[in-house]
Protein backbone atom coordinates (compact mmCIF):
# COMPACT_ATOMS: atom_id res chain seq x y z
CA UNK A 1 0.00 0.00 0.00
CA UNK A 2 2.80 2.27 -0.13
CA UNK A 3 1.60 5.30 -1.33
CA UNK A 4 4.27 6.93 -4.60
CA UNK A 5 4.67 11.00 -4.86
CA UNK A 6 2.36 12.23 -6.65
CA UNK A 7 -0.95 10.71 -5.20
CA UNK A 8 -2.08 13.08 -2.63
CA UNK A 9 -1.50 16.74 -3.06
CA UNK A 10 0.95 18.88 -1.17
CA UNK A 11 -1.37 20.50 1.96
CA UNK A 12 -2.76 16.53 2.67
CA UNK A 13 0.71 15.41 2.47
CA UNK A 14 2.13 17.95 4.57
CA UNK A 15 -0.94 17.12 7.32
CA UNK A 16 0.03 13.72 7.55
CA UNK A 17 3.54 14.50 7.67
CA UNK A 18 2.49 16.77 10.97
CA UNK A 19 0.39 13.55 12.17
CA UNK A 20 3.21 11.09 11.40
CA UNK A 21 5.65 13.38 13.10
CA UNK A 22 3.31 14.57 15.88
CA UNK A 23 2.77 10.72 16.85
CA UNK A 24 6.61 9.68 16.29
CA UNK A 25 6.91 12.25 19.12
CA UNK A 26 4.83 10.91 21.73
CA UNK A 27 6.18 7.05 20.71
CA UNK A 28 9.85 8.20 21.47
CA UNK A 29 8.45 9.27 24.97
CA UNK A 30 6.19 5.87 25.62
CA UNK A 31 8.02 3.09 24.16
CA UNK A 32 10.90 3.63 26.48
CA UNK A 33 8.13 1.90 29.48
CA UNK A 34 7.34 -0.84 26.98
CA UNK A 35 11.51 -1.65 26.19
CA UNK A 36 13.79 -3.23 28.96
CA UNK A 37 17.25 -4.96 28.49
CA UNK A 38 15.66 -7.79 26.62
CA UNK A 39 13.06 -6.36 24.56
CA UNK A 40 15.32 -3.74 23.06
CA UNK A 41 16.95 -5.74 20.30
CA UNK A 42 13.53 -7.36 19.91
CA UNK A 43 12.52 -4.33 18.05
CA UNK A 44 15.41 -4.49 15.68
CA UNK A 45 14.47 -7.88 14.55
CA UNK A 46 10.92 -7.38 14.67
CA UNK A 47 11.34 -4.68 12.02
CA UNK A 48 13.95 -6.41 10.34
CA UNK A 49 11.40 -9.72 10.52
CA UNK A 50 8.88 -6.95 8.72
CA UNK A 51 10.68 -5.46 6.25
CA UNK A 52 12.29 -8.96 4.56
CA UNK A 53 8.14 -10.17 4.69
CA UNK A 54 6.97 -7.18 3.14
CA UNK A 55 9.20 -8.15 -0.18
CA UNK A 56 7.20 -11.45 -0.17
CA UNK A 57 3.88 -10.18 -2.30
CA UNK A 58 1.71 -13.05 -2.22
CA UNK A 59 -1.16 -13.16 -5.00
CA UNK A 60 -4.91 -12.37 -4.01
CA UNK A 61 -6.74 -13.15 -7.42
CA UNK A 62 -6.48 -11.39 -10.89
CA UNK A 63 -3.45 -9.60 -11.25
CA UNK A 64 -3.63 -8.55 -7.94
CA UNK A 65 -1.04 -8.93 -4.73
CA UNK A 66 -0.59 -7.97 -1.62
CA UNK A 67 1.95 -8.03 1.38
CA UNK A 68 1.83 -8.06 5.17
CA UNK A 69 1.73 -4.47 6.22
CA UNK A 70 2.98 -5.25 9.65
CA UNK A 71 1.57 -2.95 12.27
CA UNK A 72 -0.87 -5.37 14.25
CA UNK A 73 2.24 -7.71 14.44
CA UNK A 74 4.48 -5.81 15.35
CA UNK A 75 2.48 -4.27 18.29
CA UNK A 76 1.49 -7.74 19.69
CA UNK A 77 4.96 -8.34 19.85
CA UNK A 78 6.74 -5.38 21.01
CA UNK A 79 4.02 -3.17 22.47
CA UNK A 80 2.24 -0.35 20.38
CA UNK A 81 4.40 2.58 20.77
CA UNK A 82 7.72 0.88 19.86
CA UNK A 83 5.64 -0.59 16.82
CA UNK A 84 5.17 2.94 15.78
CA UNK A 85 9.16 2.98 15.61
CA UNK A 86 9.65 0.08 14.23
CA UNK A 87 7.15 0.55 11.28
CA UNK A 88 8.24 4.11 10.56
CA UNK A 89 11.97 2.40 10.19
CA UNK A 90 10.71 0.51 8.13
CA UNK A 91 9.11 2.83 5.51
CA UNK A 92 11.72 5.44 6.28
CA UNK A 93 14.42 2.88 5.03
CA UNK A 94 12.27 2.10 1.99
CA UNK A 95 11.26 5.32 1.21
CA UNK A 96 15.27 6.70 1.25
CA UNK A 97 17.03 3.37 -0.42
CA UNK A 98 14.39 1.71 -2.31
CA UNK A 99 12.37 4.67 -4.23
CA UNK A 100 9.16 1.91 -2.25
CA UNK A 101 6.39 4.95 -1.53
CA UNK A 102 7.50 8.57 -2.06
CA UNK A 103 9.43 10.84 -0.15
CA UNK A 104 6.61 13.72 -0.19
CA UNK A 105 4.07 10.50 0.66
CA UNK A 106 6.41 9.74 3.47
CA UNK A 107 4.25 11.28 6.31
CA UNK A 108 1.02 9.61 4.65
CA UNK A 109 2.48 6.24 4.13
CA UNK A 110 3.74 6.47 8.08
CA UNK A 111 0.46 7.27 8.87
CA UNK A 112 -1.39 4.89 7.26
CA UNK A 113 0.40 1.87 7.61
CA UNK A 114 2.81 2.40 10.63
CA UNK A 115 -0.01 4.69 12.84
CA UNK A 116 -3.26 3.37 11.60
CA UNK A 117 -2.49 -0.17 11.57
CA UNK A 118 -0.93 0.01 14.53
CA UNK A 119 -4.05 1.65 16.70
CA UNK A 120 -6.27 -0.95 14.92
CA UNK A 121 -4.64 -3.84 15.50
CA UNK A 122 -3.68 -3.20 18.61
CA UNK A 123 -7.52 -1.90 20.16
CA UNK A 124 -8.47 -5.21 18.50
CA UNK A 125 -5.91 -7.38 20.70
CA UNK A 126 -6.61 -5.58 23.73
CA UNK A 127 -10.39 -5.84 23.67
CA UNK A 128 -9.71 -9.99 22.37
CA UNK A 129 -6.99 -10.63 25.67
CA UNK A 130 -9.59 -8.75 28.05
CA UNK A 131 -13.11 -10.63 26.64
CA UNK A 132 -11.51 -13.68 25.81
CA UNK A 133 -10.05 -16.55 28.22
CA UNK A 134 -6.58 -15.97 29.57
CA UNK A 135 -4.78 -17.93 27.32
CA UNK A 136 -2.24 -17.82 24.87
CA UNK A 137 -4.75 -18.81 22.23
CA UNK A 138 -6.72 -16.13 23.02
CA UNK A 139 -2.99 -13.86 22.35
CA UNK A 140 -3.29 -15.46 18.95
CA UNK A 141 -6.45 -15.16 17.98
CA UNK A 142 -6.58 -11.31 18.90
CA UNK A 143 -3.56 -10.92 16.82
CA UNK A 144 -5.14 -13.04 13.74
CA UNK A 145 -8.46 -10.79 13.77
CA UNK A 146 -6.20 -7.86 14.78
CA UNK A 147 -3.95 -7.80 11.49
CA UNK A 148 -7.58 -8.76 9.38
CA UNK A 149 -9.32 -5.55 10.10
CA UNK A 150 -5.99 -3.26 10.28
CA UNK A 151 -5.55 -3.76 6.48
CA UNK A 152 -8.82 -2.71 5.19
CA UNK A 153 -9.04 -0.12 7.95
CA UNK A 154 -5.65 1.32 6.52
CA UNK A 155 -7.50 1.19 3.10
CA UNK A 156 -10.09 2.91 4.38
CA UNK A 157 -8.11 6.25 5.30
CA UNK A 158 -6.31 6.47 2.44
CA UNK A 159 -9.56 6.51 0.67
CA UNK A 160 -10.45 9.34 3.15
CA UNK A 161 -6.87 11.30 2.24
CA UNK A 162 -7.30 10.52 -1.28
CA UNK A 163 -11.14 11.97 -0.96
CA UNK A 164 -9.75 15.04 0.56
CA UNK A 165 -6.13 15.82 -0.99
CA UNK A 166 -6.28 13.06 -4.23
CA UNK A 167 -5.04 14.31 -7.47
CA UNK A 168 -7.29 12.65 -9.68
CA UNK A 169 -11.30 12.70 -9.42
CA UNK A 170 -12.54 9.49 -8.44
CA UNK A 171 -15.85 9.02 -7.61
CA UNK A 172 -16.01 8.01 -3.52
CA UNK A 173 -17.76 5.05 -3.50
CA UNK A 174 -16.17 3.35 -6.23
CA UNK A 175 -12.90 3.52 -4.88
CA UNK A 176 -13.80 2.91 -1.67
CA UNK A 177 -15.24 -0.54 -2.58
CA UNK A 178 -12.18 -0.95 -4.49
CA UNK A 179 -9.48 -0.30 -2.48
CA UNK A 180 -11.27 -1.87 0.45
CA UNK A 181 -12.51 -4.93 -1.41
CA UNK A 182 -8.44 -5.91 -2.56
CA UNK A 183 -7.70 -5.07 1.06
CA UNK A 184 -10.07 -7.38 2.94
CA UNK A 185 -8.27 -9.54 0.63
CA UNK A 186 -4.87 -8.59 1.79
CA UNK A 187 -6.23 -8.48 5.12
CA UNK A 188 -6.56 -12.62 5.11
CA UNK A 189 -2.89 -12.96 4.54
CA UNK A 190 -2.13 -10.60 6.61
CA UNK A 191 -3.89 -12.32 9.64
CA UNK A 192 -2.35 -15.59 8.54
CA UNK A 193 0.71 -14.44 8.54
CA UNK A 194 0.55 -12.31 11.45
CA UNK A 195 -1.12 -15.63 13.46
CA UNK A 196 1.39 -18.21 12.58
CA UNK A 197 4.57 -15.56 13.70
CA UNK A 198 2.94 -14.83 17.15
CA UNK A 199 2.17 -18.64 17.77
CA UNK A 200 5.75 -19.53 16.74
CA UNK A 201 6.96 -16.84 19.18
CA UNK A 202 4.93 -18.05 22.02
CA UNK A 203 5.54 -21.47 21.68
CA UNK A 204 9.21 -21.28 22.31
CA UNK A 205 9.93 -17.66 24.32
CA UNK A 206 6.19 -16.57 25.37
CA UNK A 207 8.29 -14.35 27.45
CA UNK A 208 9.10 -12.37 23.99
CA UNK A 209 5.73 -11.26 23.28
CA UNK A 210 4.55 -8.20 24.36
CA UNK A 211 0.79 -8.68 24.19
CA UNK A 212 1.34 -12.05 26.31
CA UNK A 213 2.83 -10.69 29.36
CA UNK A 214 -0.10 -10.81 31.72
CA UNK A 215 -0.12 -14.44 31.37
CA UNK A 216 3.89 -14.57 32.77
CA UNK A 217 2.97 -12.06 35.56
CA UNK A 218 1.88 -14.17 38.40
CA UNK A 219 5.48 -16.49 37.80
CA UNK A 220 7.65 -14.76 40.15
CA UNK A 221 4.96 -14.89 43.14
CA UNK A 222 5.13 -18.70 42.81
CA UNK A 223 8.74 -18.63 43.90
CA UNK A 224 8.41 -16.22 46.83
CA UNK A 225 4.56 -17.28 48.25
CA UNK A 226 5.39 -21.24 48.61
CA UNK A 227 5.71 -21.76 51.81
CA UNK A 228 8.89 -24.39 52.85
CA UNK A 229 7.00 -27.42 54.56
CA UNK A 230 8.15 -28.68 57.41
CA UNK A 231 9.12 -32.50 56.80
CA UNK A 232 12.66 -32.66 55.23
CA UNK B 1 11.59 -9.01 36.53
CA UNK B 2 15.51 -8.33 37.78
CA UNK B 3 16.31 -11.93 38.28
CA UNK B 4 19.21 -13.15 36.61
CA UNK B 5 17.33 -16.22 35.36
CA UNK B 6 14.50 -14.78 33.45
CA UNK B 7 17.28 -12.93 30.80
CA UNK B 8 18.97 -16.06 30.11
CA UNK B 9 16.48 -18.64 30.34
CA UNK B 10 12.72 -18.90 29.53
CA UNK B 11 10.19 -20.11 32.04
CA UNK B 12 9.18 -22.66 29.81
CA UNK B 13 13.19 -24.20 29.12
CA UNK B 14 12.95 -22.55 25.20
CA UNK B 15 15.98 -21.11 23.79
CA UNK B 16 18.29 -18.64 25.18
CA UNK B 17 17.30 -14.81 24.12
CA UNK B 18 20.58 -14.97 21.75
CA UNK B 19 19.83 -18.28 20.09
CA UNK B 20 16.45 -16.72 19.79
CA UNK B 21 18.13 -13.81 18.15
CA UNK B 22 20.41 -15.15 15.88
CA UNK B 23 17.47 -17.73 14.63
CA UNK B 24 14.99 -14.74 13.93
CA UNK B 25 18.19 -12.62 12.14
CA UNK B 26 18.92 -16.26 9.93
CA UNK B 27 14.75 -16.50 8.96
CA UNK B 28 14.52 -12.68 7.91
CA UNK B 29 17.68 -13.10 5.67
CA UNK B 30 16.03 -15.98 4.51
CA UNK B 31 13.29 -14.62 3.67
CA UNK B 32 14.64 -11.28 2.02
CA UNK B 33 17.73 -12.43 0.31
CA UNK B 34 16.20 -15.76 -1.14
CA UNK B 35 12.70 -16.31 -0.71
CA UNK B 36 11.67 -13.00 -1.90
CA UNK B 37 12.57 -13.68 -5.36
CA UNK B 38 9.58 -16.14 -5.34
CA UNK B 39 7.45 -13.20 -4.57
CA UNK B 40 4.25 -12.35 -6.97
CA UNK B 41 5.25 -9.83 -8.80
CA UNK B 42 1.90 -8.76 -9.77
CA UNK B 43 0.75 -4.62 -9.01
CA UNK B 44 -0.45 -4.77 -5.00
CA UNK B 45 -4.18 -3.86 -4.28
CA UNK B 46 -3.14 0.28 -4.47
CA UNK B 47 -1.75 -0.12 -7.46
CA UNK B 48 -4.25 -2.32 -8.97
CA UNK B 49 -6.80 0.28 -8.31
CA UNK B 50 -4.80 2.92 -9.12
CA UNK B 51 -4.50 1.39 -12.76
CA UNK B 52 -8.32 0.80 -12.74
CA UNK B 53 -9.62 3.74 -11.65
CA UNK B 54 -7.15 5.54 -14.23
CA UNK B 55 -4.61 7.83 -11.86
CA UNK B 56 -1.97 5.80 -11.74
CA UNK B 57 -0.37 8.27 -14.16
CA UNK B 58 -0.28 10.82 -11.29
CA UNK B 59 2.70 8.88 -9.86
CA UNK B 60 5.53 10.65 -9.90
CA UNK B 61 9.07 9.63 -9.60
CA UNK B 62 10.78 9.47 -5.98
CA UNK B 63 13.47 11.59 -5.80
CA UNK B 64 15.07 8.37 -4.42
CA UNK B 65 14.81 6.69 -7.99
CA UNK B 66 18.39 6.91 -8.83
CA UNK B 67 19.19 4.75 -5.21
CA UNK B 68 21.62 1.64 -6.22
CA UNK B 69 19.37 -0.55 -4.68
CA UNK B 70 16.02 1.27 -6.19
CA UNK B 71 13.01 -0.93 -6.42
CA UNK B 72 14.68 -3.55 -4.56
CA UNK B 73 17.12 -4.67 -7.53
CA UNK B 74 20.77 -3.74 -7.24
CA UNK B 75 22.31 -1.63 -9.49
CA UNK B 76 24.77 -3.16 -12.31
CA UNK B 77 24.22 -6.57 -11.20
CA UNK B 78 22.14 -8.67 -13.80
CA UNK B 79 21.89 -12.03 -11.89
CA UNK B 80 18.27 -11.25 -10.86
CA UNK B 81 18.10 -13.39 -8.05
CA UNK B 82 21.53 -12.23 -6.93
CA UNK B 83 20.42 -8.47 -7.63
CA UNK B 84 17.32 -8.48 -5.35
CA UNK B 85 19.10 -10.92 -3.20
CA UNK B 86 21.75 -8.47 -2.16
CA UNK B 87 18.79 -5.59 -1.72
CA UNK B 88 16.97 -7.61 0.77
CA UNK B 89 20.05 -8.48 2.83
CA UNK B 90 20.86 -4.39 3.03
CA UNK B 91 17.15 -3.72 3.67
CA UNK B 92 17.23 -6.43 6.62
CA UNK B 93 20.58 -5.11 8.09
CA UNK B 94 20.07 -1.63 7.78
CA UNK B 95 16.22 -1.76 9.32
CA UNK B 96 17.48 -3.92 12.20
CA UNK B 97 20.42 -1.30 12.90
CA UNK B 98 18.21 1.32 12.62
CA UNK B 99 14.86 0.13 14.77
CA UNK B 100 17.32 -1.64 16.87
CA UNK B 101 19.81 1.33 17.64
CA UNK B 102 16.36 3.23 18.11
CA UNK B 103 15.00 1.10 20.79
CA UNK B 104 18.32 1.07 22.70
CA UNK B 105 18.80 5.12 22.46
CA UNK B 106 14.88 5.56 24.07
CA UNK B 107 15.19 2.27 26.36
CA UNK B 108 18.62 4.27 27.57
CA UNK B 109 16.71 7.47 27.72
CA UNK B 110 14.07 6.16 29.84
CA UNK B 111 16.04 4.06 32.20
CA UNK B 112 18.39 7.34 32.49
CA UNK B 113 15.26 9.72 33.65
CA UNK B 114 13.81 6.60 35.79
CA UNK B 115 16.97 7.45 38.41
Amino acid sequence: MHVPDGFINAPTSIATGVVAAGALAVALRKAGDELDEKTAPMAGLVAAFIFATQMLNFPVGAGTSGHLLGGALAAVLVGPWTAILCMSTVLLVQSLLFADGGLTALGTNVTLMGIITVAVGWGIVKIVTVVGPNSPKTVVAGAGLGALISVPAAAFAFVGLFEFGGTADIRLSTLMAAMVGWHVLIGVGEAVITALTVSSVLAVRPDLVYAARHLLSPRPLEIRTDPKPVTS
Amino acid sequence: MTTESTTRVSPRGGPSTRTFAVIALLVCLALAGLASYYASGHPDGLNKVAADQGFAAKEKSSVAADSPLAGYSTEDVSNDRLSGGIAGVVGVTVVLLGAGGLAYVVRRRAAGSEN
